[in-house]
């Protein structure tokens, strides 16, 4: 019982039990559409038919621009890797520069918002204004710069991931500075933190034990849409060439970058697979994202309609009426 | 007389996360025209959903079933366009809080003017003759003039008023006021219960008034159902009911309606000096970039000795919280002396006032948000004693915890509950067990009973008189009701707009007031008893 509850609790299971309707096909979409991108990037090198970085097999090299056949589903890119085993792998450097970026994010950024509402004054303005300012660069181009400062022109795999999470977390911290530092200042209005201070906590005490937990509701969810932003951001920075090596990792945004001129000579197999694969992930996460806020909020919140009758309700919750049961009165 | 509504057997069920919830069961009413029918019963009695059935306001989420018949249309069967008409020419509402029943953008008239429109082909200018019309109606002066304001220039009581305006714009056959005084002070409250009276009396409306306050029933109501848990449990006439209760929740309920009796208490005596002293004291709101500070409180002088209780009374904006939240250290000093525990608060630092918050005590106003959500009562009523250092962790105080929990009567299980699995009145209880946990020589309670029923409100004070004569802590008692000061304090500090208007023994001050203010304060509080508030009523027209 106490684990069926725990389990209950858990925060994607107990709304997709609380949705109904649309929203939960929405919901179930999301997790379906998430839940093959996990897949993928887990157990890519099962999954994937070749390496990532991969140009010959035991019959010589693969070829370049080759159509799908049975040897290479979705065919090879025009540097002569295989399509399909670079989309999967694709999944897995995604997945790494999520985890990274939002985890990054997460923790700078509460902790500032928490800084910046709770003490006020002028550590809460220097920290607003340089969030406002870092707003206002267009995202793209700061994570450019950021990418550039952090990588120095080296692109393996970990730099090119980390150039990619840290510049993707430049550009986050500020939205989770913004909406930690909203809750805090309204929490901290509440009584219980008043009485806190009356018993006489200590600031750090009220912040961790008493502010701090009640400011994190809308977290999950930030960081749903966050992730799905985190895709299209790398494979942004992949297709202007600021990304990963084909040598280090497989990389969407490079795929579809190396694909553009394939395009026009009517070869779809390099830019369409990848292309969707980036489309399919950040649909998948965003729908979750999405359907956490709805169903997050009551007003929004589709529900069973209640039982016609309260008498029907009644029925419902009693035993069957003896002449069913074949007594005769 | 004709029934202006008539409710049969309406059964209402709302969808939520928790299940069902069952919350009109088989009521059955009716009202007449020309009267005022009085539903009373406590938060969750079902009272407000009967009374918003009467104009198919009830949201998505419930299902209803039963007739309500209004001027002879059954409510339940009506399509939205059905309700639209309804509403405003049939039945229209008084909500509880008038500020937000306004929209700050418009002007008053506009606004009345709107109601109009909707219902009906009237050009602009005949609906601004009848919006002025209306407002003069319900007694707003030179109403050709304020017509343009917008409500934020309106005083409460006048903003109360509007709303009244704009039920009554296409004479409805019934006005449902939801709770219409309970956000408004004791002498506005008068004049908006008078208003009221008048319109029933020359109008001929009939009106529905939802209250939790028994002086509010006994002073209008003609009639009263009282409901327990979604059902009606007694319908008779006002005299009656207050003379002959029938059901026994009725009984209970008159009998927790606190009265203003005047009751002499002795105050203790004690050879220390006071615990709070305050000579001249000032304190001020930072006004906006270029407007000068707002003096909340002008210069106050008053002192609490250790084992008293001084009731500081006072309507809203009287600075009364203001003065409790100063000697809590929650809002800074700016002018004159107060003196709490021995310390200068002008100008204290609160590293050195620290080590003497073990001294003091706070009971908030509203128990709902002075709990910390995510942990158990318990780890809240640690709080603190690890904060002093007399606990290490939650485990560690849970004995002491234990005790006090059952000092205010909340057995030990409930320790392990959060505090939204809690009634209000069990979370103040709790939250009275976290301020005494150090055992203070000071309590300050603000408001602590406004946001309880009265049942519950009755079982609380008494709790807090016995804890108060077993630990003999002193207390500062702020609240706006002056029989909870009656049943309580040894002495009184009145406030009016920041300054003291009457302070002493609570018997003089109640019973022989001497101050205009304190006794226009004491007449505007209604007797829960119909036939006194009738005669008060008289005595005060003639």
């Amino acid at each position: 019982m106490a684990k069926n509850s725990f389990f209950a609790r858990l925060p994607v299971i107990r709304q997709l039990r609380q949705s109904v309707g649309l929203q939960r096909g929405m919901l179930v979409a999301g997790l379906v559409l998430t839940g093959i991108f996990l897949i993928c990037a887990i157990f890519a090198p099962l999954l994937a038919p070749y390496e990532y970085n991969q140009l010959k097999g035991a019959d010589g090299n693969f070829g370049a621009q080759q159509a799908p056949s049975a040897a290479h589903l979705l065919g090879t890119t025009v540097g002569g890797y295989d399509v399909l085993s670079r989309v999967i792998w694709g999944a897995q450097t995604a997945l790494m520069v999520i985890i990274v970026a939002v985890a990054l994010s997460v923790v700078i950024g509460v902790l500032l918002g928490l800084l910046s509402g709770y003490l006020g004054g002028w550590v809460d303005r220097i920290l607003v204004v340089v969030a406002d300012a870092i707003y206002a660069f267009p995202t793209l181009l700061l994570a450019i710069v950021a990418a550039i400062a952090i990588s120095g022109g080296q692109s393996g795999l970990w730099p090119g991931v980390m150039a990619a999470a840290v510049s993707i977390t430049v550009v986050f911290v500020p939205q989770y500075l913004r909406v930690v530092r909203a809750e805090v200042v309204r929490v901290k209005a509440e009584a219980f933190v008043e009485s806190a201070r009356v018993i006489g906590a200590s600031n750090g005490r009220i912040m961790f034990r008493h502010v701090l937990r009640n400011s994190t509701r809308t977290l999950p969810l930030i960081v749903t849409l966050n992730a799905s932003e985190a895709i299209a951001t790398l494979a942004a920075l992949g297709f202007l060439g600021f990304g990963i090596e084909p040598t280090a990792a497989a990389e969407w945004g490079y795929d579809l970058n190396k694909s553009i001129s394939d395009v026009a000579a009517g070869i779809w197999w390099t830019a369409v697979p990848p292309g969707l694969a980036i489309v399919l992930a950040v649909l998948g996460i965003t729908l979750i994202g999405e359907s956490l806020n709805d169903l997050a909020d009551p007003r929004l919140r589709a529900r069973r309609r209640a039982s016609k009758t309260p008498a029907d309700a009644v029925a419902a919750t009693q035993p069957v009426a003896r002449e069913d049961l074949g007594e005769v009165q | 007389m004709a029934s202006a509504v008539e409710i049969n057997d309406l059964d209402v069920t709302f969808v939520t996360d928790g299940g069902d919830v069952h919350a009109v069961r088989g009521v059955s009413l009716d009202v007449r025209a020309g009267e005022v029918l009085a539903i009373v019963g406590e938060s969750g009695s079902g009272k407000t959903v009967t009374a918003r059935s009467i104009l198919g306001l009830l949201p998505e989420t419930s299902t209803v079933r039963g007739a309500v018949v209004v001027d002879g249309t059954d409510v339940t069967t009506l399509d939205a366009a059905g309700l639209r008409r309804l509403r405003g020419e049939k039945a229209a509402m008084v909500f509880q809080e008038p500020s937000t029943a306004l929209n700050p953008v418009f002007s008053v008239g506009w606004q009345l003017a709107e109601g109009l429109r909707a219902h009906g082909n009237v050009s602009k200018k005949e609906a601004r003759r009848r919006a002025i019309d209306m407002l003069r109606r319900v007694g707003i002066p030179e109403p050709e003039r304020r017509v343009d304001d917008y409500p934020h220039q309106f005083s409460g009581g006048q903003k109360q008023r509007v709303v009244i305006a704009m039920a009554l714009a296409l004479d409805p056959a019934v006005i449902i006021a939801d709770e219409p005084t309970t956000a408004l002070d004791v002498t506005v409250q008068a004049e908006i219960l008078e208003l009221l009276r008048t319109l029933r009396d020359e109008e001929g409306t009939a009106i529905v008034l939802i209250t939790h306050n028994m002086g509010v029933v006994a002073d209008l109501a003609d009639r009263v159902a009282v409901m327990l848990e979604g059902e009606l449990v007694e319908t008779a006439r006002v005299r009656e009911l207050f003379a002959d209760p029938q059901h026994e929740y009725t009984r209970r309920l008159l009998a927790a309606v606190p009265r203003l009796q005047v009751s002499e208490r002795e105050a203790p005596v004690s050879e220390t000096g006071p615990l709070v002293k305050a000579e001249g004291l000032v304190i001020e709101y930072a006004g906006r970039f270029g407007r000068n500070a707002f003096q909340a409180v002008k210069g106050v002088d008053f002192t609490l000795s250790p084992g008293e209780v001084v009731g500081l009374v006072g309507e809203s904006g009287s600075g009364k919280t203001t003065i409790g939240r100063a000697i809590a250290g929650l809002t800074p000093v700016a002018g004159g002396s107060l003196e709490v525990l021995g310390m200068e608060m002008l100008g204290m630092k609160e590293r050195r006032f620290r080590p003497l918050r073990n001294q003091l005590g706070f009971v908030f106003q509203d128990p709902a948000t002075s709990f910390n959500p995510l942990l158990t009562i318990a780890q809240n009523v640690a709080e603190p004693l690890i904060v002093h250092g007399l606990a290490k962790n939650p485990v560690d105080a849970r004995g002491k915890v234990d005790e006090l929990l059952e000092a205010v009567q909340l057995s030990g299980s409930y320790g392990d509950r959060f505090p939204h699995e809690l009634s209000g009145g069990q979370r103040q209880r709790a939250s009275l067990a976290r301020a005494l946990a150090l055992d203070p020589k000071l309590l300050i309670a603000d408001e602590p009973t406004s946001a309880l029923d009265v049942s519950v409100q009755a079982k609380v004070l008494e709790l807090f008189g016995e804890l108060q004569e077993r630990f003999g802590f002193a207390t500062l008692f702020i609240t706006h009701d002056l029989a909870v000061v009656d049943m309580l304090a040894h002495k009184v500090v009145v406030l009016h707009h920041g300054e003291i208007a009457e302070s002493g023994p609570t018997a003089q001050v109640l019973g022989n007031p001497k101050d205009d203010y304190t006794r226009r304060l004491i007449a505007s509080l209604p007797v829960p008893d119909p036939v006194e508030q009738a005669a008060r009523r008289a005595a005060a027209r003639g």
